[in-house]
């Protein structure tokens, strides 16, 4: 087998991000003349792998077992080691979720295997070769890989587009995988939420959100008086709530909240990819920021290079001069 | 209790990156050296769950890369560490987090800590996988995305982040290794006193560049700068030109004026 994409589950329904991958791994193995399979592990695999066997793959596995029906990153690891183990394939991919980041660096570490993480594209011009991000988006790197073997692969948010998967039919084959309690060594609980806050910032139009570049907390009320003048709600990137100066419910982003404004204002934020993921959607991004090479600028419909403390107080005093 | 915190020194967020020759790095002449931040939130955590068990405890704080890292173990002796290693740097594993946990795991191995914190994620690697890895390879229970912790004898409880606002209760019997999250406490100043204290702190420099085979794994074969995909509309000129047409975008163009 030359690509196994693995599946995780999203209350019962394949991950966006899986679905990347499987585009991912379906554009390889056109370009190259690949064989390629869909894996779906632990609870819920039977209704995955129903749910992929509708996608262009060779094959669609699935495996099981008692303990792996709340998921737990030794479980996990030792049941795709054993997959990896008995069917050698020489990439697996993922999305890099939040739980491929808790488990995969673990198969790594046993398989003695690299774990190319968070890749943004796949080149297969000169051989194949993965890039990622490096120093916090400002730069990226293609990734070198030093020995032969299976090769294991996340792919950043949107690296590739889920609407482009193809579909086919493929018949399901069920790995057999032996797990014992010993191998275990953490006990889950449920998961659960933290209660939400008191604005629905998904509902908001106009969004004006504040990242560290705000510079402290006394500075907040140059953010807001725009928040005001324009009719927008307030957010901001997780260093802001980290240092308490938002509470937890106004941060955007992959642990936070996804909004989709028809304006969002990018104050002092420098555009990492999971502050990103929860405001890529807006129809309109407008940024500040006072490092023209800022990430944010690669996906800024209008940009400005300055310091906002004093770009903000102006901004707001023309905006309402505008109104008048 | 016996703690480790890995603790690297990364360019920091206001730092100018230029490439250096070579392509695979950054200059560090140019580059504005910190505490990774997520490391920053890891030591804070140790030193909180010391400061909670009582004076038998130690948290002694790791480091690899080239001397200028020993700046960030004195700022975390100051902080409260009780002592330091710094491991000289390897520059061919610098981008390989399975070969710098194997790094790792030989210098610390003997020393049979409790619990190893590390932050989840560097900011210049941005792997996520050392402290992983490391864990993987003492025998040690891992979890990543740490929010909060519980100690108890034995074994540790973690508040363990998922994805949009989730959370998960995980508990494991010590040793363990743990990746913290930004945001789980908020990290201490030096005090004067501390960064006094700090000078008479045992640093150990280990050098392993020859005592071990290390197996790399990965590395960065050619670093750039990212290719915008994007169309941007720059906005230029002073900043009363720039407000003028910013007013005027928002009126004609996005329409929310
Ligand atoms: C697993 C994981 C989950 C995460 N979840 C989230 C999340 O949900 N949301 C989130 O936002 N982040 C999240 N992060 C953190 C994320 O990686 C970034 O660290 C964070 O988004 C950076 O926030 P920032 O842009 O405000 O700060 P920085 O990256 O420090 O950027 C500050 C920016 O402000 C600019 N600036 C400074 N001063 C001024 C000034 N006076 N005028 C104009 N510009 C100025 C600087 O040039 C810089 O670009 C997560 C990280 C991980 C690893
Ligand atoms: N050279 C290093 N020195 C000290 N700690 C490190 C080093 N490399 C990685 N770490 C630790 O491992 C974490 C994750 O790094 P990474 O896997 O590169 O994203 C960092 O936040 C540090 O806590």
């Amino acid at each position: 087998m030359d690509i196994l994409v693995v599946l995780e589950n999203n209350n019962g329904a394949i991950h966006r991000m899986s679905l990347e991958a499987i585009v991912a791994a379906q554009k390889l193995a056109d370009e190259q003349n690949l064989s390629n399979a869909i894996l779906a592990i632990g609870a819920d695999s039977n209704a995955l792998a129903n749910a992929a066997a509708h996608y262009d793959t060779g094959e669609v596995l699935t495996a099981e077992h008692n303990l792996l029906s709340v998921y737990n990153s030794d479980g996990y690891a030792a049941a795709l080691r054993q997959v990896i183990d008995q069917e050698k394939p020489s990439y697996v991919f993922f999305g890099h979720t939040y739980m491929v980041r808790d488990y995969v660096p673990k198969i790594s570490a046993q398989l003695q295997r690299p774990f190319l993480c968070d890749v943004i594209s796949l080149k297969t011009n000169d051989g194949l070769s993965f890039a990622k991000q490096a120093f916090n988006a400002k730069l990226a790197a293609d990734l070198g890989v030093a020995s032969e073997g299976t090769i294991l692969v996340s792919f950043q948010s949107a690296a590739f587009n889920a609407d482009l998967i193809s579909s086919g039919s493929a018949e399901i084959r069920e790995v057999a995988v032996e797990l014992d309690e010993g191998m275990i060594k953490t006990t889950a609980e449920e998961p659960f939420q933290e209660e939400a806050g008191g604005v629905d910032l998904t509902a908001a139009e106009i969004i004006i959100s504040v990242g560290r570049g705000i510079g402290k907390e006394e500075n907040l009320p140059i953010a807001e008086a725009l928040a005001q003048a324009i009719g927008g709600e307030i957010s901001s990137s997780r260093p802001v709530v980290d240092s308490g100066w938002l509470p937890s419910f106004r941060q955007i982003g992959s642990s936070g909240q996804t909004v989709s404004p028809k304006l969002y204002f990018a104050l002092g934020i420098s555009g990492a990819i999971q502050h990103v993921v929860g405001m890529k959607g807006s129809k309109n991004i407008v940024a500040i920021n006072k490092d023209a090479e800022a990430p944010i600028f690669e996906l800024a419909d209008y940009g400005v290079v300055g310091d906002l403390l004093e770009i903000v107080p102006k901004l707001t005093e023309a905006i309402l001069a505008a109104k008048n | 209790m016996k703690l480790c915190v890995l603790v690297k020194q990364v360019p920091g967020s206001e730092s100018a990156l230029r490439i250096a020759s070579g392509n695979t790095w950054v200059e560090d002449a140019a580059a504005l050296f910190e505490m990774n931040e997520s490391d920053n939130y890891a030591l804070e955590e140790a030193l909180q769950i010391k400061e909670s068990l009582g004076n038998d405890s130690e948290v002694v704080v790791v480091s690899m890369g080239p001397e200028r890292v020993q700046k960030v173990i004195r700022e975390a002796l100051s902080k409260g560490a009780d002592r330091g290693i710094h491991i000289n740097e390897i520059p061919e594993i610098k981008s390989d987090p399975f070969a710098t946990a194997q790094v790792f795991a030989n210098v610390i191995k003997v020393e049979n800590f409790d619990l190893i914190f590390s932050g989840l994620q560097s900011d210049d690697v941005g792997s996520g996988q050392t402290g992983v890895i490391l864990g993987e390879m003492l025998g040690m229970a891992t979890a990543t995305l740490v929010m909060a912790t519980e100690v108890q004898e034995g074994s540790i409880k973690v508040k363990r982040e998922l994805e949009s606002g989730w959370f998960q209760w995980v508990s494991m019997s010590t040793p363990a290794s743990i990746t913290i999250q930004s945001g789980i406490n908020q990290p201490r100043y030096p005090s004067l006193k501390g960064i006094m204290g700090a000078k008479k702190k045992e640093m150990k420099v280990v050098d392993l560049s020859t005592a071990v085979t290390i197996e790399k794994q990965q590395s960065f074969a050619n670093i750039y700068l990212p290719i915008a995909d994007k169309k941007t509309e720059m906005i230029e000129g002073n900043v009363d030109q720039m407000v003028s047409r910013l007013v005027d975008v928002l009126k004609t163009e996005i329409k929310v004026l």
